[in-house]
């Protein structure tokens, strides 16, 4: 990985008044001389404040501040898969491929996303709207296949529901989180099994009892 | 002391000592990749795997302290089988182009693929390939041969104290490199290519020349500045080839500086390979009779004050105890070897030597560093102050112009006078000083060469004394000289002797006709162009400004030609030995001047090296100590008078060309243009 395979980026990057707030409270969180490692809730801040992505220069402003030498800095962002060092879409659609997604669906899922979006993963949208990637276990097996769409998770998708998903961001609204097949949470598919008492007390309907 | 069994031998060893160090202790070999005794321990190449009794799999020896009881193995199936199994790996994308790689015959991968590789793959699938970096003008890069052992990452960031070599990406996918394209912008930077143990790093001016078993090895001593490094000249069919570093834990450890690794192209370039006398305002070919014939001539028919001799920053002590038995004895007192215009003499020799030892900064807690900038005045110096801040507990205060020295300091200011304030105890850093436990103080050869050096080092001399820094078992006064002559040149007195001229003097006595013949023994950083008519006679290797002035030419041998005696700003003497000879009709400095000597008809009473290093000895005892740092008693020198207010400058503008050798040499020139033009240009702002 070198600087030449990922785009050069503003000139200057600075955090805002608020960001700046809250990166010296993180810093304040280690002790005196350790300050390097606040560099991964660093980045993080400077990703979330610029598009999702780092630039370089976002890098080098983490790096002074920190007091570290700046290609230590790279090579933290370099090595985590979720610092983005190239621009992304608005909607970062991470589908979840590993084994549980995978025996789930997922490629039901990424095909769903190709023939809604046009893009397979590691690709953008024309208009920048959409970024999908595979992602490795995005730790929510219970509801596989899973998309983690910037920080929300999209459960228990399959084809038609992932296009479905899809479809709502195209038309600009926010869709529900969490599972899009009618469940509950990670509660068994139809309603809760065991416990039931309780499920009712909570207006819950528990499974049907065939 | 944990004793332990390493194939049934029993040892003790210190406590801290490494599995693998203790095997060493035995002489049991044990591959490494990573591990490297200079540099931190990260125990990645898993290649020292070795069996130790109770322990569930073979643990990395390089990592693992000795602990009392362990029993180690070394030699059994399960370490052969765990050590082929590293090496099956480290294999998969490391291409085989041996053939064609620089690193070939001195390659560590090769030399143990021997031992623990296979002789066919079993891996089918593609080979990675990585894109070479550009490191700058000397390292040249084929990354795919790297095994990602991070020797170059520990290097620049430990050693070097330039934080640009990392390792980006994960996995299948990580690369070592800067990730921005940029030069390695280190005095040191060249060591990367040893510290290297495959063909990822290799030396750029070096690439594809030769193979290292055609290479005669000769072990000398570098020069071009006063740390005097030991290295190892390399050469084929006379001609230098290459300069390694050679191991002296007192002096340069196992690195040696850019300069003297790199600068040896410059030996091949603007030599002086046969006498010359000018005619008619030009240059000649001559031969040695003539040249001798009309020196003497010239130096005869001067009367003995209108004689000046001075000699430059690579003479050696031979021929400057030659030259001033010759002119001596014919009674010329305006001898002089600070071409700088320095007011050092040799009225102590604890004054005007490293006293504390390049090795001694080790144990300093407070460093003063007085006008001078170490990391471009001896490397190597700079390096072992930096060793010494990793180990903690150290401060580096600077009187003088703010540098990056690759460690914090603490920044007195630039005022001259602060000295005489920290002197009478008026400045609160006198107190710092004082409650230090080894403090030391290095004093550079620039602010020895301003007007009022002499007070300035007298000034210093009142620092050491009031402050505690000569004591009995500790003596933290130190000159950090920039010549590799100028030690022992003061040790031999080469100086204006009763009655002489110093250079100011010499060079007005030439400008108004009082001195009629001028002897250079390469010096060239004065301005020949002040000589005015007086006659000069330039003996030397290169054709510089010494020889471009000169009115006759006595080719002489450069530092790899010959087998010649430096002292170091240590007081150490040490041997250089000829590794080529010089070229053309050149001769060593000592003969030509022995020769001259028999054209002046007083020959000189030696006739064999021997002989003259026997009279060396007899003339200063230190000479008879090689290879040791000899201590010095401390007397008084310098001259007390006022301090001018004035800031310290740094004497050496330009790193890379400080000397008639590395101003001739094309890699210099473009390592100038590569680190130092742009920070000139930036700091000018004549950039873009």
């Amino acid at each position: 990985m070198s600087a030449s395979e990922t785009p050069a980026g503003p000139a200057t990057f600075e955090f805002t008044a608020d960001n700046l707030a809250l990166a010296q409270r993180i810093i304040a969180k280690y002790p005196e001389g350790r300050q390097a490692s606040a560099v991964m809730p660093l980045l993080d801040l400077a990703q979330r404040q610029h598009d999702n992505w780092l630039p370089r220069a976002a890098m080098d402003y983490v790096a002074g501040m920190l007091g570290m030498a700046p290609i230590r800095v790279y090579e933290v962002a370099s090595f985590y898969t979720m610092y983005n060092l190239k621009p992304v879409g608005k909607h970062f659609v991470q589908v979840c491929t590993t084994t549980p997604c995978w025996l789930r669906g997922s490629d039901e899922v990424l095909a769903a996303c190709k023939r809604k979006l046009g893009i397979g993963p590691g690709e953008t949208t024309a208009d920048g709207q959409f970024t999908v990637v595979e992602v490795e276990c995005a730790g929510a097996c219970v509801n596989a296949p899973v998309i983690a769409l910037n920080d929300i998770y999209y459960e228990d998708l399959d084809g038609p529901s992932t296009e479905a998903l899809l479809d709502t961001l195209i038309r600009g609204e926010t869709p529900k989180p969490g599972p899009q097949n009618g469940r509950i949470n990670s509660a068994p598919i139809g309603g809760p099994t065991t416990l039931i008492e309780m499920a009712q007390r909570n207006g819950v309907k528990p499974a049907s009892q065939e | 002391m944990p004793k332990l069994t390493i194939d049934g031998i029993e040892l003790e060893v210190a406590p801290g000592t490494s599995v693998l160090q203790a095997c060493e202790q035995l002489g049991i070999e044990v591959p490494r990749f990573c591990y490297h005794e200079k540099l931190s321990v990260p125990a990645n190449c898993r290649m020292c795997l070795v069996e130790m009794e109770k322990a569930p799999k073979p643990i990395a020896s390089c990592a693992m302290p000795c602990g009392e009881g362990m029993v180690i193995k070394t030699d059994t199936e399960t370490v052969h089988k765990a050590r082929k199994g590293v090496m099956e790996f480290l294999l998969i994308n490391h291409p085989l182009d041996c053939p064609i790689c620089d690193q070939g015959g001195e390659c560590d991968l090769q030399d143990q693929a021997v031992g623990y590789g296979f002789d066919r793959g079993r891996y089918g699938e593609e080979k990675r390939a990585v894109k070479d970096k550009n490191l700058g003008p000397l390292i040249k890069t084929i990354m795919t041969r790297c095994i990602h052992c991070t020797r170059c990452i520990r290097f620049s960031d430990e050693i070097a104290g330039v934080s640009v070599m990392g390792a980006t990406g994960r996995g299948e996918h990580m690369e070592i490199g800067t990730y921005v394209e940029a030069a390695v912008s280190s005095e040191l930077s060249g060591n990367l290519v040893d510290v290297c143990p495959v063909g990822a790093l290799t030396s750029k001016p070096y690439a594809y020349t030769a193979r290292p078993w055609e290479l005669r090895k000769t072990e000398s001593v570098d020069v071009l500045d006063a740390v005097g490094s030991n290295i190892r000249i390399d050469t084929r069919g006379g001609e230098v080839l290459r300069i390694l570093p050679r191991l002296n834990e007192a002096v340069n450890e196992e690195w040696i500086s850019d300069k003297t690794r790199y600068a040896h192209d410059g030996l091949k370039r603007q030599r002086l390979d046969r006498p010359y006398i000018r005619e008619n305002g030009k240059l000649r070919a001559a031969s040695w009779e003539e040249a001798l014939a009309l020196t003497a001539s010239k130096l005869k028919g001067a009367a003995p004050e209108k004689i000046a001799a001075i000699a430059g920053d690579l003479a050696d002590a031979e021929s400057l105890l030659a030259l001033k038995d010759l002119l001596g004895g014919m009674g010329v007192a305006s001898l002089e070897s600070r071409q700088d215009g320095s007011a050092i003499d040799a009225a102590d020799r604890a004054g005007y030597i490293f006293n504390s030892t390049i090795a001694g900064i080790e144990q300093a807690d407070q460093i003063l560093l007085i006008g001078t900038n170490p990391r471009w005045e001896g490397s190597l110096v700079n390096a072992r102050i930096r060793k010494r801040y990793l180990q903690g507990g150290l401060t580096v205060t600077v009187l003088g112009p703010r540098v990056d020295l690759t460690f914090p300091i603490e920044h007195l200011g630039n005022d001259a006078t602060l000295l005489n304030a920290i002197a009478d105890g008026s400045h609160p850093y006198a107190e710092t000083l004082k409650a230090a436990k080894k403090p030391l103080l290095i004093l550079g050869s620039g602010a020895l060469a301003r007007p009022d050096g002499a007070a300035v080092w007298a000034a210093a001399r009142a620092v050491a004394e009031a402050c505690g820094l000569v004591r009995e078992d500790w003596n933290g006064f130190n000159v950090l000289h920039r010549a590799a002559s100028r030690v022992g040149a003061l040790d031999l007195g080469f100086l204006p002797a009763k009655g002489g001229r110093d250079l100011a003097g010499i060079l007005d006595g030439a400008r108004k006709g009082e001195v009629e013949v001028v002897y250079l023994l390469g010096a060239d950083e004065i301005d020949a162009q002040n000589f005015g008519r007086a006659f000069v006679i330039y003996q030397g290797h290169h054709g510089d400004r010494g020889a471009h002035r000169a009115d006759v030419i006595l080719p002489g041998a450069a530092y790899t030609e010959k087998n010649a005696t430096y002292v170091n700003t240590e007081g150490r003497a040490q041997h250089t030995r000829q590794a080529t000879f010089p070229v053309g009709e050149a001769r060593e400095d000592w003969k030509i001047v022995r020769a001259l000597s028999g054209a002046l008809g007083k020959p000189l009473p030696y006739d064999t090296l021997q002989q003259l290093r026997k009279r060396l000895a007899d003339a200063n005892p230190v000479f008879a100590q090689i290879d040791r740092a000899t201590p010095a008693a401390w007397g008084a020198f310098g001259t007390a008078g006022a301090v001018a207010a004035a800031p310290f400058t740094l004497p050496v503008e330009n790193f890379y060309m400080t000397d008639a050798i590395s101003r001739a040499s094309a890699t210099m020139a473009e390592c100038t243009e590569a680190f130092v033009s742009p920070a000139v240009a930036e700091r000018t702002g004549t950039h873009g």
